[in-house]
């Protein structure tokens, strides 16, 4: 693919190399504009009314006096959205504002359009809504016992979004022949991403009638086609521009009602519209960390080797789909990765609640099961006598291999991560060691390098770049993908900067702006950096060959013999024979005409052909392992994190600065979520409809690590270059923060001897646990029931060692295997 | 509701302007003088987007009112750079990576510029201690500690 080709190592001319970002001048003079910082002129500003109640029946909306406040210019309700969306295909539930029905707290029922945002608030607060409250369902626990009345009329019957039950090979016989079974029941909470942008948008008319919508978006395609549909408007018609994400963190990637209600507005009113959410609405629109209870069952030889394991999660989704098909789906997928495990039951169970409804936050769907199996090989090791970090060393999945669940490995650099961490720590010299109250946990992870499948089903590219070089010199990259902070600017210029020998700050970038940039699926699932990667390598290679075929004519050499290194086009054999890159560009669009190219991506086909099969493939897979080192104060409970070492496989570094940010940021998430981040509700009393409310909205209370409370982080970059990313590089935005949280949880038992299988992992947990240690019982804290799940017969598929092909048993060949990414979700098998 | 004339100097540019009593400073800066640099993250003085100096001291100018600043000198993100160069704080954001969305940057900027105004050569305790109104979610703190003494470096 490039000239600097896969397999190689350390640092390129540009890539490898520490850059200061592309885009950092404009965010440190404050002129990179956020969406909440446009300004257009005759712009009008919207507020949303939204439900008090958590699950009522709208039986009648009075506008009349909100239309006759000062200022107003537009009232809508449900009646103006009656078609429905939603981001996945088989879940299109949402209206932009509610019809007949509310789901939680903060679902839209009206919008006001004002000519200033205090008027639309203040009109806001003149409308009048009739609510007929219903029965609330607070938990995944009472949505199982209470099927009526239903939060939709989809599902799997009763308050069951979505079932799901895979048997990789017969688990229950490999757990009768194992040495010994473990089984615990983990809990990982939910948690939200707090960007510290909330969400803003503003729609405008441009003067031929097309919208136009500016958002803070990490998903621009995916908004342009749910306002196509939303608005009932040819996508033609519409352009989305995804304006700098100020943070999103899988936030951002839903389409939102605030942004289709603008939308509608700006097509009604003709004047562009703008709005803003609060930090409490962004509160309220979440999106994030499902919370899941889980049940691990894993079967081990003598030596701790994993024979088999049997894993049932139970997500509290929400009040919506959002993405929680996939969600739910990814509760189990990966968890094959990491380790080798030869026979594999995956069930999962994602129940409707009257809350916000859950989605993708950093990891989607991924730390929880990690979270639970780290801290069971953790427990498995103690009860062996085994070194936690040997236990995990002798069974890293085969590099290259199939996965009991017919997921493609590729590189793996685990066992450097591993042994990186354990001798930056002096693991093996102090893990159960150090005085009471201190200790270190050890915990692994991987993850996907984008989704291997779109979220709506096609053949088509997953990312697209193109190019435009022009006489002056000048190199322009067009990209659909969205900077949401991670830098996906920057690595984008510097892997066209590295084919073209020229430098990062020399490549100009248009991005995320769906009539100028080619399609490009999101900035999600870790995908930017190997998809547009590869789709900009492709690209930038095709303009090369133009290049050298008009340079390699004026020098009389054959292009072979070319060169493209410090802005010049020169013979390696000769090399003061050349050109500068401008001169170049010249030749070649005198001798060719305009000089345009294209590259696309599209991620290797699965070799998993079963259906719900499309979560889980990736072309890539980065691996991480990370010590934590933990003070816990016995006296309070508290847990200070005093360091982490963190090893990340990432292929290759495009940008060590931007990619040490990355896996920092990651643990810095993932101490958040270890230690105190919590979306958590509590119920008003019934004469206030049993108001299911978010206990924390506020950054004052909700909380979040600060710097006081971030430890020192030791980084570790492992390079096993993959041959299926850009220069061979993974992805390190999610990866490394899910070994954080079941690190604290193992560095926690290795300080007081308790066990915290839970997260967050509070203060009062571990002073709970300290108190069992005391009276003789063993010290854990954690769940104590399972509740019961009907789950549907398994669908079978024999593992690649057992004769497996992909499909499952009596599976007709066909397309079905595509399920899971979006478009064909299914459930798996009929209900028993 | 009450309007009131006040005259601030922003950056070194006086504005005289009219405000209602209960218009935020913030809001002042954003929506009136359209210097949006300064950004809003939270509604609840938590998170430090919004800082700005006043009279050279750090305020989250989401709790100042705009009729708070009459006849008071301020300085925003926009006036740090002087005549084409950026400032050292600036230099050292950007160099050291102390950002990645850049949204609380702004803020951080003014905080970390105030703090080597009254301590032009902080312990990375003071630093940590002087940051902690702001939040950040992308950077986990590392590099903005950098970005700060690489400014106090450059300042000796």
């Amino acid at each position: 693919m490039s000239g600097d080709g896969q397999g190689a190592r350390g640092p390129g001319r540009v890539i490898g190399r520490p850059r200061r970002r592309v885009d950092g001048r404009a965010k440190v003079t404050g002129q990179t504009l956020f969406a909440d910082d446009l300004f257009l002129p005759r712009m009008l500003f919207c507020k949303l009314v939204r439900s008090p109640h958590p699950h009522a029946r709208i039986v009648a909306v009075d506008t009349a006096a909100a239309r006759a406040a000062p200022g107003v210019k537009l009232v809508l309700t449900g009646e103006d959205f009656p078609i429905p969306y939603g981001i996945m295909p088989v879940s299109q539930d949402e209206h932009a504002l509610c019809r007949d029905r509310v789901r939680h707290v903060g679902d839209p029922v009206a919008a006001v359009v004002a000519a200033t945002e205090r008027q639309a608030a203040e009109a806001a607060g003149l409308i009048r809504v009739q609510y007929e409250p219903l029965t609330t369902i607070a938990s995944p626990e009472e949505a199982l016992a209470t099927p009526e009345p239903r939060i939709h009329d989809y599902g799997e019957g009763g308050n069951v979004h979505r079932l799901a039950h895979f048997a990789f090979g017969d688990v229950d016989e490999a757990l009768r022949g194992a040495d010994r079974v473990f089984e615990d029941l983990f809990f990982y909470e939910g948690s939200t991403h707090i960007p510290l942008e909330q969400h803003a948008a503003v729609a405008a008319l441009d003067p031929d009638g097309r919208l136009t919508l500016w958002s803070s978006t990490q998903t621009p395609h995916y908004v342009h086609r749910e306002l196509a549909r939303a608005l009932d408007m040819p996508a033609h018609r519409i352009r989305v521009i995804a304006t700098p994400n100020g943070g999103a963190f899988g936030g951002k990637s839903d389409p939102f009602n605030h942004e289709i209600v603008v939308a509608k507005a700006a097509l009604l009113t003709g004047r562009p519209v703008k709005i803003g959410l609060t930090r409490e609405e962004v509160f309220y629109c979440h999106r994030g960390r499902h919370p899941v209870l889980m049940r691990l069952k894993t079967g081990v030889k003598p030596d701790g080797t994993i024979v088999a394991m049997d894993l049932e999660t139970l997500l509290d989704g929400g009040a919506y789909g959002s993405y929680g098909a996939a969600s739910a789906l990814y509760t189990g997928a990966l968890q094959t990765v990491t380790y080798h495990v030869p026979r594999y039951r995956f069930r999962a169970c994602r129940t409707f609640t009257n809350k916000p409804p859950c989605g993708p936050k950093r990891g989607h769907g991924t730390p929880q099961p990690r979270f639970a199996q780290e801290v069971q090989l953790d427990k498995i090791a103690v009860a062996l006598g085994k070194d936690p970090a040997d236990l995990r060393l002798q069974q890293i999945a085969p590099a290259h291999s199939l996965t009991a669940n017919f997921l493609k490995l590729g590189s793996i650099g685990l066992r450097e991560c591993i042994e990186r961490v354990v001798d930056g720590s002096a693991w093996r010299a102090r893990r159960g060691k150090l005085p009471f109250g201190r200790g270190l946990g050890l915990a692994c992870s991987s993850y996907l390098c984008g989704a291997g499948l779109p979220i709506y089903w096609n053949d088509m590219p997953h990312s697209g770049v193109q190019l435009k070089l022009d006489r002056s010199g000048a190199v322009t990259a067009f990209s659909g993908a969205t900077e949401i902070g991670q830098g996906s600017d920057d690595v984008l210029a510097a892997i066209v900067a590295e084919v073209l020998g020229i430098e990062a700050s020399d490549v100009k970038l248009v991005t995320g702006d769906t009539d100028l940039t080619p399609v490009d699926l999101g900035s999600y699932s870790s995908r930017v950096t190997l998809m547009a990667g590869n789709a900009a390598i492709q690209a930038a290679e095709r303009a090369k060959v133009m290049l050298a075929q008009a340079a390699a004519e004026k020098l009389g050499v054959s292009p072979e013999r070319l060169a493209f290194a410090d802005r010049r086009v020169f013979d390696v054999e000769n090399p003061d024979a050349g050109m500068g890159f401008a001169d170049a560009v010249i030749l070649a669009e005198t001798k060719l005409g305009t000089i345009g190219t294209t590259g696309s991506y599209r991620p290797p086909a699965s070799a998993a052909r079963y259906r719900g099969a499309g979560v889980g493939p990736s072309a890539a897979y980065s691996y991480t392992a990370a010590v934590v080192e933990a003070d816990v104060d016995p006296a309070s409970g508290w847990v200070t994190v005093a360091k982490v070492w963190i090893g990340h496989d990432i292929g290759r570094v495009l940008n060590p600065v931007l990619a040490r940010g990355q896996v920092e940021g990651s643990v810095y998430m993932g101490l958040g979520e270890a230690l105190m981040e919590e979306q958590t509700f509590r119920r008003l009393p019934p004469r206030l409809s049993s108001a299911l409310v978010h206990k924390i909205p506020s950054l004052l209370e909700y909380k979040s690590p600060t710097s006081l409370e971030m430890p020192e982080v030791v980084t570790y970059f492992i390079e096993e270059p993959d041959a299926n990313g850009p220069f061979g590089a993974k992805e390190v935005g999610q990866g490394p923060l899910l070994p954080i949280a079941p690190a604290v949880a193992n560095a926690v038992y290795d300080a007081v001897g308790v066990r915290v299988d839970e997260v967050p992992i509070t203060p009062e947990a571990v002073l709970r646990g300290l108190e069992e240690r005391g009276e003789g019982h063993a010290a854990r804290v954690g769940p104590r029931a399972f509740p019961a799940v009907r789950w549907p017969d398994a669908l079978c598929v024999a593992p690649p060692w057992e004769g497996g092909d992909g499909t499952a048993v009596g599976q007709k060949p066909g397309r079905a295997g595509r399920g899971g990414g979006g478009g064909a979700v299914a459930t798996t098998g009929s209900r028993t | 509701m009450a309007a009131h004339k006040i005259r601030v100097t922003v950056n070194g540019t006086l504005h005289e302007v009219e405000v209602e009593s209960r218009l935020l400073l913030v809001h002042l800066l954003r929506d009136v003088l359209r210097l949006t640099g300064t950004h809003i993250g939270c509604d609840t003085t938590h998170c430090g987007a919004c800082t700005v100096l006043l009279d050279g001291e750090a305020v989250k100018s989401c709790t100042v009112l705009a009729v708070q600043a009459d006849g008071r000198q301020l300085m925003t993100v926009e006036g740090l750079e002087q005549d084409g160069r950026l400032h050292p704080i600036q230099e050292g954001f950007w160099q050291e990576h102390g950002l990645q969305c850049g949204f609380c940057t702004p803020g951080m900027l003014m905080t970390s510029y105030a703090l080597l105004k009254r301590n032009p050569k902080p312990s990375e305790t003071e630093i940590r201690q002087a940051i902690s109104g702001n939040l950040c979610r992308c950077t986990g703190y590392v590099n903005i500690v950098k970005a700060v003494q690489y400014a106090a470096a450059k300042q000796q």
